[in-house]
């Protein structure tokens, strides 16, 4: 037919794709996981630079045992949970469920971190996994005592200060 | 037996081969993008560099497959048929 000589794009071998494209497909995949782990290690080196400052969050005795106190540390969108466990005894958590990054509260008991997205449960004396779907434990908020003060210095991630 | 005698069946095969194994290295290389992604995550921050080698290696061998698929390929087609 004229049309067919005149239009000459032939659908079967417009979807044929021969191994070289498909090797190409593969190699541009695999450079995108290379260009992904790049990502990762400019992020790390960034981080290792920027240096977290530290913050007064709370006066001691401003809670009573059992109390919890709101604060935000390291940056303003860092939502964190300070908890007094006993009487000289402080504990700071971030409040971003290492699962889906719902905010933890605590539960009912007063021994645990909840989160009450996928039943998350998370240890008040040290951040760690006690039950449901969190793969790591709390980045844990280091603190400090200067005076009658309590200063937030450093965020520990799964064991590690920055 | 020079180049061009190569029967073109047994290009193909070397080529299939090679996108198997382009295949294997390519799940490997997001199984280490997911773990250092992982441990990244987990504030382990000295598995980022290794991570990064790795995967420049991983890159490498399938880059150096896939020019070893494309060198392969064009003889096979200027082959008399």
């Amino acid at each position: 037919m004229l049309w067919r000589e005149e239009f000459s794009i032939h659908t079967a071998e417009e979807r044929y794709v021969t191994r070289r494209q498909f090797g190409k497909f593969l190699v541009l995949t695999s450079l995108g996981m290379l260009a992904g782990n790049l990502w990762i290690l400019a992020r790390s080196i960034w981080r290792r630079k920027d240096a977290v400052g530290s913050q007064r969050i709370a006066r001691v005795g401003e809670m009573p045992v059992g109390g919890v106190k709101l604060f935000r540390y390291p940056g303003a969108n860092d939502s964190c949970l300070l908890l007094r466990t006993g009487e000289d005894a402080y504990a700071a958590y971030s409040q971003k469920c290492t699962h889906l990054s719902c905010a933890v509260y605590p539960a009912r008991d007063g021994k645990r971190l909840e989160c009450p997205c996928h039943e998350g449960y998370f240890s008040i004396e040290d951040g760690r996994v006690l039950q449901g779907p969190p793969p790591r434990p709390l980045p844990r908020i280091v603190l400090e005592r200067r005076d009658e003060d309590v200063w937030a210095v450093g965020v520990d991630a799964g064991g590690r200060e920055s | 037996m020079t180049p061009g005698d190569r029967p073109p069946n047994r290009g193909l095969t070397a080529i299939d081969a090679a996108i198997a194994l382009i295949a294997v290295l390519l799940i490997v290389q997001m199984w280490l993008l997911t773990a250092t992604l992982e441990a990244f995550l987990a504030g382990h921050r000295e598995a980022a560099l290794p991570g990064a080698i790795l995967s420049l290696l991983l890159f490498g061998v399938c880059f150096g497959l896939y020019l070893f698929i494309e060198r392969l390929d064009r003889s096979l087609w200027h082959l008399p048929r």
